[in-house]
């Protein structure tokens, strides 16, 4: 019997966008993997057992060792499993560019959006400022980085960045739909927003995307409670 | 064409210090550019716009910014002496941990040096917490890194530093031999180790740089 040999389980949700991102490393490297779905209010006590520290989502364990933080995660994926395409290039300062980029994504825009969502009246236009100030700064870096357009060029497999970028701004649709405000704009952020369009075409992504109705109704059910309890 | 390798800190800089310890660990020669954080050098600024931070190295012209992306960064391009260990397993973990630290750890023992009262008592008690797992983590082990200092090590090492001015200065208990004897005894370790031990910045500095922020810290809460 394999038992736990090679035996990859993903314990996440496709409402997070954190665990929708180790999907689609998975998915990029054609690994065969076992989604365990959790419900977010209801955590499984197996996802407390795999990650105490944080108790989040996503978890992989592999081989029955469990790994958290998504990108360390795919960091991981891209190490342990050396066939296939590459999510992170050879060159380590190309690695290095990627890393930043990712990292500014998901600490600085991240936050930014977060703020978006949990707001509203005046604070949330100054939150909405700060996502496009950051957006620019995206927008410039990506100029500066990869001259060509964006690290997705030609149609490449998904790497890294591509992936986190996709994460956040994928389903930019339901955020203008829940927040009535539009994040990306195709006149200050041209490299960004044809980026993240060319992403959302890949059969990948659409196969970890839920369907609309359903990210909305998420996206709104976190906003309302997070005005709620800012409320309170 | 001989190999340039510039390294842009400021004199007391824990992030800009993992960097120091990296390059002196593999022995790589390299250029110091010290910065003065209340005037940073255009420089800087070109090289590391997003932030406009230290540390920055600069290889051959081309920068690199965030400290722990220039570990990896170090240790992918020098290969001698590993900071991460081989197995993906392991290196998750170490990556896993630092970000912890970095998170969770500072973050806590920060804010108990700058708060008080109630506040300060619960970011002890979140400090304690925190440092219980890294606690956890040593067992069996010299270093994070095992035998040898590694990234891990680098990671945490501004505890070693730090915690003691923090705690001279607040006489706050935060990482004493009794409820943390790995991690107390990693501090000495570390802290004794050749490569270490030549780039320690001044502790009599320190304080007084600290002193000044947690006071600073305090007027602007007292002043809203």
């Amino acid at each position: 019997m394999a038992g736990e040999e090679n035996r990859v389980v993903l314990h996440g949700t496709r409402v997070s966008l954190y665990s929708a991102r180790v999907e689609l490393a998975l998915k990029v490297k054609g690994i065969e993997y076992e989604l365990v779905e959790e419900d977010l209010m209801n955590k499984s006590e197996a996802l407390l057992r795999f990650n105490p520290v944080h108790k989040k989502v996503p978890v992989l364990v592999h081989n029955g060792k469990p790994i958290a933080e998504s990108l360390v995660i795919i960091e991981y994926i891209d190490e342990n499993w050396k066939e296939g395409p590459r999510l992170l290039p050879q060159d380590p300062y190309e690695r290095a560019k990627v890393r930043f980029w990712a990292g500014f994504l998901h600490q600085q825009l991240f936050e930014a959006t977060a703020s978006v969502i949990k707001t509203d009246g005046e604070s949330q236009e100054r939150a909405v400022k700060e996502v496009h100030e950051k957006l620019k700064m995206l927008e410039e870096g990506i100029k500066g980085s990869y001259p060509g357009g964006s690290p997705f060029v030609n149609g490449d497999n998904m790497g890294l960045l591509d992936i986190v970028v996709c994460s956040l701004f994928g389903p930019h649709k339901v955020q203008e739909e829940v927040l009535g405000v539009k994040f990306l704009d195709p006149e200050k952020h041209p490299r960004v927003t044809s980026w993240v369009k060319a992403l959302n075409e890949l059969p990948l992504v659409k196969e970890v995307t839920p369907p609309h109705e359903k990210l909305v109704g998420a996206l709104q059910c976190f906003r309302n409670r997070a005005l709620e309890s800012a409320a309170a | 064409m001989a190999e340039e390798v510039k390294l842009f800190r400021t004199w007391s800089s824990p992030f800009a210090l993992r960097v120091v310890w990296a390059l002196q660990l593999k022995g790589i020669q390299y250029e110091t550019v010290l910065e003065d954080v209340a005037k940073k050098s255009d420089v800087l600024r070109g090289y590391n716009p997003v932030y406009k931070k230290v540390p920055v190295l600069l290889h051959n012209g081309r920068p690199i910014s965030e400290s722990l992306i220039i570990l990896e960064y170090v240790d992918e391009t020098w290969k001698q002496h590993s900071l991460l260990p081989q197995d993906p397993h392991a290196r998750a973990m170490a990556r896993f941990w630092a970000k912890f630290g970095d998170d969770k750890v500072m973050q806590s023992i920060w804010t108990a040096f700058v708060s008080e009262g109630k506040e300060q008592e619960a970011a002890l008690a979140e400090a304690s917490e925190h440092l219980q797992k890294l606690e956890e983590e040593l067992r069996g082990k010299k270093f994070f890194g095992g035998d040898n200092i590694g990234y891990l090590d680098i990671a945490l090492g501004w505890l070693a530093n730090l915690v003691r001015v923090f705690e001279e200065i607040s006489g706050l208990r935060v990482l004493d031999g009794e409820r943390f004897p790995l991690l107390f005894a990693w501090l000495k370790e570390f802290s004794d180790a050749p490569v270490i031990r030549d780039c320690w910045p001044s502790h009599d500095k320190l304080i007084t740089k600290f002193i000044a922020l947690r006071q600073l810290h305090g007027a602007q809460s007292s002043s809203t």
